[in-house]
């Protein structure tokens, strides 16, 4: 009622709530750790809980990023967590190969092996998605199972361990004070942006995420943009594969990147776009993957039991999709006002957001 | 569409057709999943004949080593068939093993009044999933996997540990052999058997099963025609939550022991198992019966490699994610061919 336009502006902002949710996460740390937000100077480097957060969000964000893509071109790639073992594992088997594994010619070459590997399993993800017509949970599945085994082939089982020092640099390494893989994750991201939102790309694959049949027959070709989001999200997820080991400076083919496929859907969801597609938001999904980063870091440092993790997980879920859901605001909230006003125009206020609810099919 | 082709290999090699008949035969994914498993395992007995693979042990190990999976398989049989996914298949078996094992170890409470209350959880928490997709259409996908995150995280919450079950009753139940002449099936094999006869006879021959097909095949449709398709999904999620957690006994039984990471990824297994068993991943078509030779096949692809000897077990997963892919292909040939017969009539 008293609320100024300004306010209403703000709170209407896409990026609202995603934002809200994470200022209070770290909000929450505050009395139990009180200073959290304090940066400290130590060897030249940065060091901080904020610098942390987003060091070993890293990974997440780069996976979450071309999830949204994916996501809205109305599919989903279930095989990122894969592709992030196998990136990781061509790698460091190359490297470690080499006599002289802190050669930057090697290092160059293992990263191109690993990002040409993930490049070809975006490639076969679109070709199923795009020419075969194979719903997109389904068509990543295989490589989701198969994936794994593959990367576990490469590494012959074992956990291969490289001491390169260039190559320790992409996700242990640090530049102007600031962890490097912040980086090349602000790069990804800032190309990203350019690429979708000042030029056509963002719109056209809004579009296919619309309405694929419509985009066809308006003229985009919307299998060519199809595929180019699953090669974008299998070369993404390949990145943070080359982080996720270099960090590590190992390569597990068994459980590099395990779950983050989910943790990254969850993150583009929090970020604000719908899994039905048509629409995204590469800022939400930043913030997403933050929170979810926020999150797991919050559970540790107030003490709570780490196990739990995953039960808090599972209830965020719950509460954004709930939230996303436009039959639940109707009936819980739809409800509440109904009882207040006159019982005439509720239905109507309700009505239309319930019919608008595009129809949850698994096509 | 077909009734007359029975045999495929006589129309395959007459007229063109006849061919197209056999591609839109429903039974067709059935009929090849089975014809592999037979290849496979001729394949089994030429190489293998010296090391004893033609006892017929070796055949009832496949139902023995499988059991939960056959069981956890037919529950997501109904998911699919009704047009849904359910996730979270593997969370709630190493819930359920982590339940029984801590509250028969921990708790000392008998056995027998275990079962029906990890029974009863499992159900429970099918049906709330069932209950949130249905009453707040949210995609099935993402329901499930919030319902993979909480199960194991309630996993973790009961200990990090294992918790290995001494106790008698259990390891006598688990050491039953059921003869069959000369070999013997275990417990864990009767039940799962058991479990597809009766899944058998709800999908062939009862209402409800009908109205799963009918709301996977078109759900639209199934809604026009008055079904009650609400009740039906949350029924449908509810079974699969049921099946998952006597999967979970059966695994209990099999390994004698409750872990945080038991099952980690069997919701994998058990779709996949679905899909190479030839039921269609769009919903409303598909067989039982294939979802037993989709498992047969996944294990006998484990016994080859174990024969073999040489080969390692990560070859498992990627002769899975092969025969899934050849036949999600198969399935996209089939769909596409009935779909150019409605849009030509």
């Amino acid at each position: 009622m008293t609320t100024t336009p300004r306010w209403r502006a703000l709170t209407h902002h896409h990026l609202f709530w995603p934002v809200a949710v994470l200022v209070i996460l770290l909000l929450v740390n505050v009395p139990f750790t009180p200073d959290f937000f304090a940066i400290k100077m130590t060897d030249g480097h940065l060091y901080g809980s904020l610098v942390s957060i987003v060091l070993f969000g890293s990974p997440l964000i780069l996976v979450a990023v071309g999830m949204t893509l994916v996501i809205a071109t109305g599919g989903i790639d279930l095989s990122v967590g894969a592709v992030v073992a196998i990136t990781g594992a061509l790698t460091c088997s190359y490297i470690s190969d080499q006599a002289d594994q802190s050669a930057l010619s090697g290092v160059f070459l293992a990263l191109g092996i690993g990002l040409a590997a993930a490049i070809v399993c975006g490639l076969w993800n679109g070709f199923l998605v795009a020419r075969m017509g194979i719903q997109p949970i389904i068509a990543t599945l295989i490589i989701m199972v198969a994936g794994r085994g593959v990367a576990q082939l490469i590494t012959d089982g074992q956990i291969i361990t490289v001491n390169s020092e260039p190559y320790k640099l992409i996700g242990g390494g640090y530049w102007l004070t600031l962890p490097f893989s912040i980086f090349i994750v602000a790069a990804v991201v800032a190309v990203t942006v350019a690429l979708t939102r000042k030029t056509a790309l963002g719109l056209l694959v809004e579009s296919v995420g619309g309405n694929a049949e419509a985009s066809r027959l308006v003229g985009i070709r919307s299998m060519r943009i199809k595929i180019m989001v699953y090669v974008f999200c299998a070369l993404c997820a390949g990145i943070a594969g080359l982080m996720i080991s270099s960090n590590t400076s190992a390569a597990d083919g068994n459980n590099a990147g395990l779950w983050i496929e989910l943790d990254a859907i969850l993150a583009v969801v929090i970020g604000g776009t719908s899994l039905l597609g048509g629409r995204f938001s590469i800022g939400g999904t930043v913030v997403g993957a933050l929170v979810i980063q926020t999150l797991t870091t919050t559970i540790y440092t107030i003490g709570v039991p780490t196990q739990t993790n995953l039960v808090f997980k599972a209830a965020v879920v719950i509460i954004v999709c709930l939230m996303q859901s436009p039959k639940f605001r109707a009936k819980v909230f739809g409800a509440k006002r109904g009882g207040k006003q006159t019982a005439a125009p509720a239905p109507a206020e309700t009505a239309p957001a319930a019919e608008a609810s595009p129809k949850m099919e698994v096509s | 569409m077909s009734t007359t082709t029975q045999r495929p290999t006589v129309a395959d090699s007459r007229t063109a057709g006849k061919a197209a008949r056999v591609l839109g035969d429903r039974r067709l994914p059935v009929l090849v999943t089975a014809g592999l498993f037979l290849v496979m395992y001729g394949i089994g007995l030429s190489r293998y004949q010296n090391y004893g693979f033609a006892e017929a042990q070796v055949f009832l190990n496949l139902f023995i080593d499988n059991s939960y999976l056959l069981v956890a398989a037919v529950g997501a049989t109904f998911v699919i068939l009704s047009g849904g996914i359910d996730l979270s298949v593997g969370s709630v078996i190493g819930f359920t093993t982590m339940f029984t094992a801590w509250l028969v170890e921990r708790q000392g409470l008998p056995i027998v009044v275990v079962i029906p209350m990890a029974l009863a959880v499992g159900a429970f928490g099918g049906f709330l999933m069932g209950y949130v997709i249905q009453n707040f259409e949210i995609q099935p996908f993402i329901v499930t996997l919030a319902g993979l995150f909480l199960f194991r995280g309630l996993c973790l919450v009961i200990s990090k540990e294992s918790i290995s079950i001494g106790d008698s009753s259990v390891s006598s139940m688990a050491q039953t052999q059921v003869s069959l002449g000369g070999a013997f099936l275990s417990i864990g094999a009767i039940v799962a058997l058991v479990v597809l006869a009766a899944a058998f006879y709800v999908l062939h021959y009862t209402r409800f099963g009908r109205r799963v097909y009918a709301i996977g095949g078109n759900e639209q449709s199934a809604l026009l025609m008055g079904l009650p398709q609400g009740g039906t999904k949350i029924a449908v999620y509810t079974m699969s939550g049921f099946c998952s957690a006597l999967a979970g006994l059966l695994f209990t039984l099999y390994i004698q022991s409750g872990d945080p990471l038991h099952a980690t990824g069997m919701e994998l297994d058990a779709i996949a198992a679905v899909v190479i068993g030839g039921t269609l991943l769009t919903g409303g078509s598909g067989y039982v019966i294939g979802t037993l030779f989709g498992v047969l096949v996944l294990g006998l692809i484990k016994s080859l490699i174990q024969f073999e000897g040489t080969l390692s077990s990560w070859w498992t997963k990627i002769a899975t994610g092969v025969l899934l892919c050849a036949f999600i292909l198969i399935q996209r040939a089939m769909t596409s061919r009935k779909k150019a017969v409605a849009g030509g009539s």
